[in-house]
Order: structure tokens, then sequence, then C-alpha cells
């Protein structure tokens, strides 16, 4: 990889994909900017650029489609799933999953089915963002 | 009409580094490695399945301008190609033990599933490849029904 570009994105990307692989810990954007090779500033700026969105944001969304996944699959209470996909408090979570989705978690779960595909598609295709569902935001 | 696969390609940064980690790395075999002048032929395989092989396909002149090729760089490391090339495994958990070892970058660590257990990783240039141990009866999901 000779250009610089090339070498960042990969970098960003190492820090994404920790966000994927390691969203129901509690990351922070210093540990991810570790990842990265590089300071905080310097992190949320370069991740914007190369992947359109902030990383605390791909995270947060990252966390709520965990957990609508959960909400559709598992029989697990939303306050369960709240913790398991890295919230630290029910009332972030019901909050940002209102934000983003415009209705709560027990709303959505009476609503909604997918069907079966693998989880890497469902992950990167349901993950709602400021480029897909969520476009309002 | 069409009756397999036998060939798939994959977007490669730079080919000796892509054998050492298809071969080296993940324990595939090259099938060919054939300098033709205006581009290396090189292609990998899974030991014992002749039929279907990988291209691995360096971006760039003289195949594309080079411009087009630094795009194509730009979206592999920052992992916009999409889903590269999956695999099967027996054992999913030591295969995941294995790769660590070996410093393999992971996208997901396996994870159960309706149809098997799988896992994420990238290769050295940002490609994303999966690898599932399947379940042992395969599963079919009625097009109306929810997820299991």
């Amino acid at each position: 990889m000779s250009r610089t570009v090339e070498e960042t994105n990969r970098r960003m990307l190492r820090a994404r994909d920790a966000m994927d692989r390691s969203y129901a810990q509690p990351l922070d954007i210093l540990a991810l900017a570790r990842i990265a090779c590089v300071s905080e500033a310097h992190f949320i700026r370069t991740f914007r650029a190369t992947f359109g969105e902030t990383p605390h944001r791909y995270l947060q969304r990252r966390r709520v489609e965990r957990s609508m996944f959960l909400l559709r699959e598992t029989d697990r209470t939303v306050t369960d799933i709240c913790f398991d996909v890295g919230f630290r408090s029910l009332g972030t979570y019901s909050r940002t999953f209102h934000e983003i989705m415009g209705e709560t978690p027990t709303a959505y779960r009476k609503r909604v089915t997918v069907k079966g595909v693998p989880t890497c598609f469902a992950m990167a295709w349901t993950r709602p963002s400021s480029f897909g569902e969520a476009e309002n935001d | 009409m069409l009756t397999s696969i036998n060939l798939s390609g994959v977007f490669v940064l730079d080919q000796d580094r892509a054998l050492d980690f298809y071969v080296g790395t993940l324990g595939l075999e090259v099938s060919n490695d054939i300098d033709l002048g205006f581009m290396r032929w090189l292609t990998v395989r899974v030991p014992g399945e002749p039929g279907r092989q990988i291209l691995l396909e360096k971006p760039g002149p003289p195949g594309m301008d080079e411009a087009s090729g630094e795009q194509v760089r730009e979206l592999v490391t920052k992992g916009a190609t999409g889903f590269t090339v999956g695999f099967t495994t027996d054992d999913c958990r030591k295969t995941y033990e294995t790769l660590l070892a070996r410093g393999v970058e992971f996208t997901q660590e396996p994870t159960e599933q309706s149809y098997g257990i799988d896992m994420g990783i990238r290769d050295p240039f940002g490609n994303h490849i999966r690898i599932v141990q399947l379940a042992q009866a395969p599963q079919q999901v009625p097009a109306s029904a929810s997820p299991a």
C-alpha cells in the first residue's frame, strides 16, 4: 500500500472493525484512536471523512442495529438487550433508539420481522445510518 | 447453460503480500502463478478443490488507467468493496484460534447462526472474507416465515 490515503483508510477500517466486533464492550474514542494510531481529534475527523459519519455515531448505530437483531430474534427483555449491546443505561438506550428509529424498542419488536440472511449482510444493510434508513438525521 | 463456478476474483494491492496471506496464513495453495508479461496471473485454491480458483488481481495499468486503479485501491482499503469470498470449515472455533495466533484481523468472532457457526476476517488490504462451519443439515427458510 503505497499511498498515504490507503494506509489511512486501512487504519480507519481497523478501528471500525473493532466497533463491529466489540460493540458490547465499553469502547471509547481514545481506545479506537489508538487502534488507528492517531490522536482522538484526528481520528474523529479522519473517520468522518472516510466513512461519512463520526465514530461515535457509527458505534451508536451499530449498537442499535444489534439491539434490533436481538429484539427480532430473541425473547430477552428490552433491559437485558440494552446492556447486551453495550449501552450503559436503559434511558440512554431508549432515547437513542427512539431518536434514530422514530419508535420505541418495544414497538419495533412488535412490528418487524426480517427474513433469515447471513448475519454479516444483516449487519451491513440494516444498521440505521445517515445515508440509509435514518435519512432525516 | 452454466454448470459451475470455476474462477472468481479479488482485488489485491500487492500480489506477493497476497500470497503470504492467502497461502501462508489461510492455508490455500497456489493454482497458477504465471508471468504473462502484461500481468501476473495468480490464482489460489483450497487444497483438494482444483475446480474452483480465486484470481488475486492487482488493479491498475495496463488493465485500467492509473486514476481508476487508485480509486479501486481506496475502496478496497476502506472496506467498501463488499463481500469478497466465503469459505467453509469443519471447525470454526478451532480455525479461529489458529488464525488468531497467526495475526489475522477479525470483523466478527465465531457466532452461532441458524445456518451454522461463522466468523469474518479481513485480508491485509481490506477485503472482507467469511468463514462458516455449516450446520449439519441444510436449513430452508420459508419465504414467508420470520427467523427462528
